[in-house]
């Protein structure tokens, strides 16, 4: 027998055991994250690295790549997003179902790289909200790796009432997402 | 401005054409590129590109930036293969100050030049595989690419945007690790990309998919100032390490592969045939690897050792110099070209003796080539339009500049 | 006859006596010189002459000197004739006031977003161009951020103060 994952904390007798919602699901949440790649430069090709055989990225349960926002939990945002991409990373993301994590890979999506210029943005939450920064031009496939594991952290972590809560909408109506 | 491909108007439908919005961000394109077509049925009949998406300024930011400084932005044109970008650089500023390289450098560039070009062709090959259904080859390909990568960190410390070499030749002499992989890369990594071949190369299905996807003449590919493996590709047999040879390229002994018809199923051939004839450099060139310094004597350009620079006044002053770009560069203007992964890949550099350059362009080989497009896959399906693209490899850090 | 760099420039001045002028060789490359109301002329000439055969566009790039009064803006053409695999370049400056230029793209297609590309950068109109847009930057860009006048980062953005990155007050490069 392998160990899958980890119990969460719980009582425990025979024939039950008694946890908090909020765990049970964290549990299933962070175990089955499917992400959706927004692979525009360089750091996308670390990030097919990444899910490749040589690191396996499906072994923290995304196997399924989601293409389509409607289904994605995990916006992955790797490489330079120019002023003209912005909107469309906007509409991507107020595309996507909630509770919805981002993460911002590469030092371009963190805060426009070495790419300080006219055209860059610097940096994607200058148009929406992200939640794991991870560093690197590009970042090694240990790092996104390391970068996932802390989104996991967070989703496993989070109360569930977060998204009704108004500090997150307060969040929201900063960029102006409704 | 729509995200995800979709009918834009149901009423369309009812009629004889419809628009399809593809891209920018869309699972089939590798990268962002958005079409806007009109479909007739399943047919395209007409392809509306628009690019920048990911526009990052490289020209002005070259603009204001020290020549040592422009590599890291090379390593981000072509980033599936940044070597054969940054030793492009190299050579060009190198032409500019005439510095001569000794021939210990100039082969140890050609083994890293060609090490890239198989690491750029491997993914393209892979990913027309991917479009095409078969995701296998796809995995096993990039097992293979970590390989490469590792032989480049053994060199850089770096895997994708290498940075790779100064000017001047290289930054150290490769080291006993370096020796040892590549001796099992070079024993190794042929069966396992034969095997990769037998999957597709000879595939009923894979040739059924490709055989007449995208086609273009050559004369129609030359006017739209196509290079690389996708000119060979039409038939012409146009190498930039041919027909103006750098870095000792001439000394080595290798076959240009021509395709017939231009198509996606050529472009592949192409390239899987490039991959061995790039083994067979790598293999002469590390045969006859001469011994000698792996840099030139260039202290105006080339960092002093750093022993030296702790110890002795002179290499102090010479660091200080060229790490702040200090440089003195010659008045002139150089065009440079090598036969990156996907065409000639040309520098245009102007200098007025300043510590950057006054104008620096990149021949862009994607860039040019991929605006015949729109002609290659007029009237063909969409899922064949898909294919073409991928088969063109076009890269999007190197389109939009 | 193969042309060599040094019967290039003999071959054109017989056709085109006066109007092209040749910088000589640097870097292994002839740059010639004309100017707008020849340029297209003297391409077609190239094209198609049988003796010189240059078949191929490599690059197209416009340049800006803002010192130059009156020959502010250049485009330089990259030739290639694979014939004779000889290559050299072929420059053509005008006033920065009148940025029109004729298009290359009657003689070559590759012309059309390489020309698109230095009108978004330099904002030279190239007349006669099926489709003249900004290919890379945005639609609604109110400059040509290539020339000398802009600088290279996004005056407006509020996330790095300048004065960390020595750029104190600086404003694009100083002419005068």
């Amino acid at each position: 027998m392998t160990k899958i994952t980890e119990m969460p904390e719980s009582i425990m007798g025979e024939g039950y055991q008694l946890t908090t919602i909020d765990k049970a699901i964290g549990l299933a949440r962070a175990n089955s994250i499917w992400p959706l790649p927004f692979a525009t430069s360089c750091c996308g090709i670390e990030f097919m690295a990444t899910m490749g055989t040589h690191y396996d990225l499906a072994r923290f349960g995304m196997e399924r790549l989601s293409f389509s926002p409607r289904q994605a939990d995990l916006l992955m945002v790797m490489g330079t997003i120019a002023k003209k991409m912005g909107p469309i990373l906007k509409q991507v993301y107020t595309q996507m179902a909630e509770p919805k994590w981002v993460i911002a890979v590469g030092a371009c999506a963190s805060s426009g790289g070495i790419f300080d210029t006219y055209s860059v943005l610097q940096g994607i939450d200058k148009v929406i909200p992200v939640d794991v920064y991870v560093p690197g031009c590009p970042p090694r496939p240990e790092q996104i790796i390391d970068g996932i594991m802390k989104i996991q952290e967070l989703v496993k972590n989070e109360p569930i009432r977060r998204r009704n809560s108004p500090e997150y909408q307060h969040l929201l109506d900063k960029y102006q997402i409704g | 401005m729509q995200v995800q491909s979709y009918f834009s108007s149901l009423d369309n439908l009812d009629g004889e054409l419809a628009t399809l919005n593809l891209g920018p961000t869309h699972p089939a394109t590798h990268g962002i590129f958005q079409n806007v077509l009109k479909l007739d049925g399943e047919r395209i009949m007409h392809a509306e590109p628009t690019i920048g998406y990911i526009h990052r300024a490289f020209e002005k930011l070259a603009e204001h930036r020290p020549y040592a400084q422009i590599t890291p932005i090379t390593d981000r044109l072509n980033y599936c293969s940044s070597p054969i970008n940054n030793m492009g650089w190299h050579m060009t500023v190198e032409k500019l100050i005439g510095c001569e390289l000794p021939k210990r450098a100039q082969y140890m560039r050609v083994i890293i030049m060609e090490l890239s070009r198989i690491a750029d062709h491997l993914v393209c090959d892979a990913v027309i595989g991917v479009d095409t259904g078969a995701l296998t080859g796809f995995t096993y390909m990039f097992q293979e690419r970590e390989l490469i990568y590792e032989l480049f960190e053994e060199v850089c410390g770096s895997r994708l945007t290498t940075n790779i070499g100064r000017i001047g030749g290289m930054e150290r002499d490769f080291s006993p690790v370096f020796h040892q992989k590549l001796k099992k890369f070079l024993a190794e990594f042929p069966a396992r990309f034969e095997e990769f071949a037998s999957l597709l190369e000879r595939n009923r299905i894979f040739m059924d998919r490709t055989i007449g996807a995208g086609p273009i003449t050559a004369e129609r590919a030359l006017e739209y100032g196509f290079t690389g493996p996708n000119l060979r590709a039409a038939g012409l047999d146009y190498d930039v390490r041919v027909m103006t040879p750098y870095s000792s390229y001439e000394d080595f002994e290798f076959d240009i592969p021509i395709g017939i018809n231009g198509d996606t199923y050529d472009r592949f051939m192409v390239r899987q045939e490039e991959i061995r004839q790039s083994l067979r450099i790598i293999h002469q060139a590390y045969d006859n690897l001469p011994a000698g310094p792996y840099h030139a004597d260039v202290p105006d350009f080339y960092l002093p050792e750093k022993p030296d620079v702790y110890t002795k006044m002179e290499a102090l002053i010479y660091h200080f110099k060229v790490v702040m770009g200090e440089m003195p560069v010659p008045v002139g203007e150089v065009y440079h070209c090598v036969e990156g992964g996907n065409g000639e890949l040309g520098f245009y550099l102007v200098s007025d003796g300043g510590r950057t350059p006054y104008r620096l362009q990149f021949r862009r080989p994607c860039f040019i080539y991929y605006q015949a497009y729109p002609e290659m896959i007029k009237g063909s399906m969409l899922s064949d339009a898909i294919l073409t693209m991928s088969s063109m490899n076009v890269i999007a850090g190197e389109l939009d500049a | 006859m193969t042309i060599t760099n040094d019967t290039l420039f003999p071959a054109i001045e017989r056709q085109f006596p006066g109007q092209v002028i040749s910088h000589g060789e640097t870097y292994g490359m002839v740059s010639l010189e004309t100017t707008r109301e020849h340029i297209i002329p003297l391409l077609r000439f190239l094209k198609e002459s049988p003796e010189l055969q240059v078949n191929f566009l490599t690059n197209l790039g416009a340049i800006h000197y803002p010192l130059n009064v009156g020959k502010e803006l250049g485009i330089v053409y990259h030739l290639h004739s694979f014939a004779h695999n000889l290559r050299f370049r072929v420059k053509v400056f005008f006033p920065i006031d009148d940025p029109h230029f004729p298009t290359a793209t009657v003689l070559w297609p590759a012309a059309n977003w390489m020309e698109r590309q230095e009108y978004d950068f330099f904002g030279v109109i190239f007349d006669g161009h099926p489709d003249l847009r900004r290919i890379l930057n945005v639609d609604d860009m109110e400059v040509f951020p290539m020339r000398k006048e802009y600088r290279l980062e996004d005056g407006t953005r509020t996330d790095k103060d300048d004065r960390f990155f020595g750029r104190e007050g600086h404003e694009g490069q100083e002419f005068d």
